[in-house]
């Protein structure tokens, strides 16, 4: 059961707060970590729409494997500047 | 310097950063909390708030890429987050390089690639009392 940082952004961080762990299942992915905080949270729906999944600071791909300790940052489409 | 800062930013301490003997020329860009959205509603201020080490991460990384091509530009980015009034400055951006055009050229990339791939979000507050988180319009130059 690896168990993962979420950091949230915007929009995002308005309804899951700014930072939280979730344990997921063994092999879990990013797309799964995204159906069980949607469980969680169902006003999360349809926000995925131009969302980015960072891991470790890193942008990636959400088949991408999670491990135990990884660091992901959910962020909403950028409006900086 | 790359920076994200909650204080206010002082333009000319981010340019003497990137000033040098080389560089005869410095272009420095401020983007400042205009008083009206671009659908004309009044503004009183706008919320900024940034993944801090992610943002510091891609201002390197555009002074990376510019310095591919323009490998003399030396460049500054600080942006700041927190609550923010119309006429305070949200973000510099110096470009110093031995010459103009370079300096100019590096200052609108970065400004143009930060709004594009910095992780920074911005909340607009209306004077009616109303907010909205506003997405940058990727790869859409407005004027």
């Amino acid at each position: 059961m690896p168990k993962v940082r979420v950091l949230a952004f915007a929009r995002l961080r308005e309804l899951l707060g700014e930072s939280r762990e979730v344990a997921l299942a063994e092999g879990a992915t990013l797309r799964d970590l995204w159906s069980s905080l949607l469980a969680a949270e169902p006003r999360l729906q349809g926000l995925e729409s131009g969302m980015r999944f960072a891991c470790n600071q890193r942008l990636c791909a959400d088949e991408r494997t999670l491990h135990e300790g990884d660091e992901i940052a959910l962020l909403p489409p950028f409006g900086g500047g | 310097m790359f920076e994200i800062v909650e204080a206010p930013i002082d333009p000319q301490a981010v340019e003497a950063a990137v000033r040098a003997p080389a560089c005869g020329g410095i272009v420095s860009f401020s983007g400042v909390v205009r008083e009206s959205a671009d659908d004309g509603r009044a503004v009183s201020g706008l919320r900024y708030e940034a993944h801090a080490a992610m943002a510091r991460a891609s201002f390197a990384e555009i002074a990376d890429e510019i310095r591919r091509t323009m490998p003399e530009v030396r460049l500054a980015i600080v942006h700041r987050i927190g609550e923010l009034a119309v006429g305070e400055i949200a973000v510099v951006v110096v470009a110093a390089a031995p010459h103009r055009a370079d300096a100019f050229a590096a200052a609108r990339y970065a400004i143009d690639e930060l709004k594009e791939r910095a992780p920074i979000w911005k909340e607009e507050r209306y004077r009616d009392g109303a907010r909205l988180w506003i997405e940058n319009r990727c790869g859409e130059m407005k004027p």
